[in-house]
């Protein structure tokens, strides 16, 4: 496929992004970047300057909604994105609602009871849509140990799925953006392999 | 009984088992995880009530945190 067909594809689809930190900013600006139409984000939390670190966020943002803050920068990226913001914190409740007519879901969580909540949720609430898990990213190094595994049809996790986050071993940009690319590249093959006219 | 876990034959000697006894069995200690069963998701309270039988398909992974 050229180029201008598959953004010509991806524009008429909707990716949920479950979470605006490392993973899920990282992975919205790739999103963004390959041509997909429509993304939904939802977060609680607002722009800290440390997440400056490895958060696809800018100086000056440090204050606003991370929803908000991430909206502009797609658009900066690509002007005729559409971008549906929640500014809420995530439960089985709200994920069908905030979700619903999403293609594919990130997950792109901080906390790993948060992770288990939304593949819960999604896989008995959501039957049939896909879901990207980000799992083990934090630290450095190490990218033999990364990888990538389909569960089935829909759940796909990314990560090392052994490394915990900690003080001592904390998310850095270069290990949680290739996890958050990873996922955008999952996201892009279920993608193009949905027939138009089943949209 | 012979299954599938992650995608690979993997022979235990016993009839069936429960969700826990295969996760003691083969030592799946850390206790953010997810456990399918031919597909079918299984909650973490059914671990000691859900069966495991000959030639099911078994898929566990681990949730780590950060992101």
């Amino acid at each position: 496929m050229r180029l201008f067909e598959i953004e010509d594809h991806l524009k008429n689809f909707r990716v949920g992004i479950a979470g605006a930190g490392g993973l899920g900013s990282n992975c919205a600006a790739s999103l963004a970047r390959t041509g997909v139409g429509t993304l939904v984000i939802a977060d609680f939390d607002r722009v800290e300057q440390s997440n400056l670190s490895r958060q696809y966020y800018f100086q000056g943002q440090a204050g606003m909604l991370k929803t908000e803050a991430l909206k502009e920068n797609l658009v900066r990226i690509r002007p005729e994105i559409k971008v549906l913001t929640f500014h809420v914190k995530l439960d089985r409740e709200n994920i069908p609602s905030v979700f619903s007519g999403c293609d594919v879901i990130v997950e792109a969580f901080d906390r790993s009871d948060m992770k288990e909540m939304i593949v819960e949720t999604v896989q008995n609430e959501m039957p049939g849509i896909p879901l990207i898990v980000g799992s083990g990213l934090a630290g450095w190094g190490r990218n033999e140990i990364l990888g990538f595994r389909k569960i089935d049809e829909t759940l796909y996790i990314c990560g090392d799925e052994m490394t915990e986050a900690s003080d001592d071993l904390p998310p850095m940009a270069p290990r949680v953006g290739i996890v958050a690319n990873m996922q955008a590249n999952a996201v892009v093959e279920i993608l193009l392999k949905i027939p138009l006219k089943t949209k | 009984m012979k299954i599938i876990l992650n995608g690979r034959e993997e022979e235990f000697k016993r009839e069936t088992m429960s969700v826990n006894e295969m996760l003691d069995l083969k030592k799946f200690s850390f206790r953010m995880r997810i456990v399918k069963i031919n597909g079918r998701l299984i909650p973490g309270d059914d671990y000691g009530s859900s069966v495991i039988n000959d030639g099911d398909n078994v898929q566990m992974f681990y949730l780590m945190s950060g992101g």
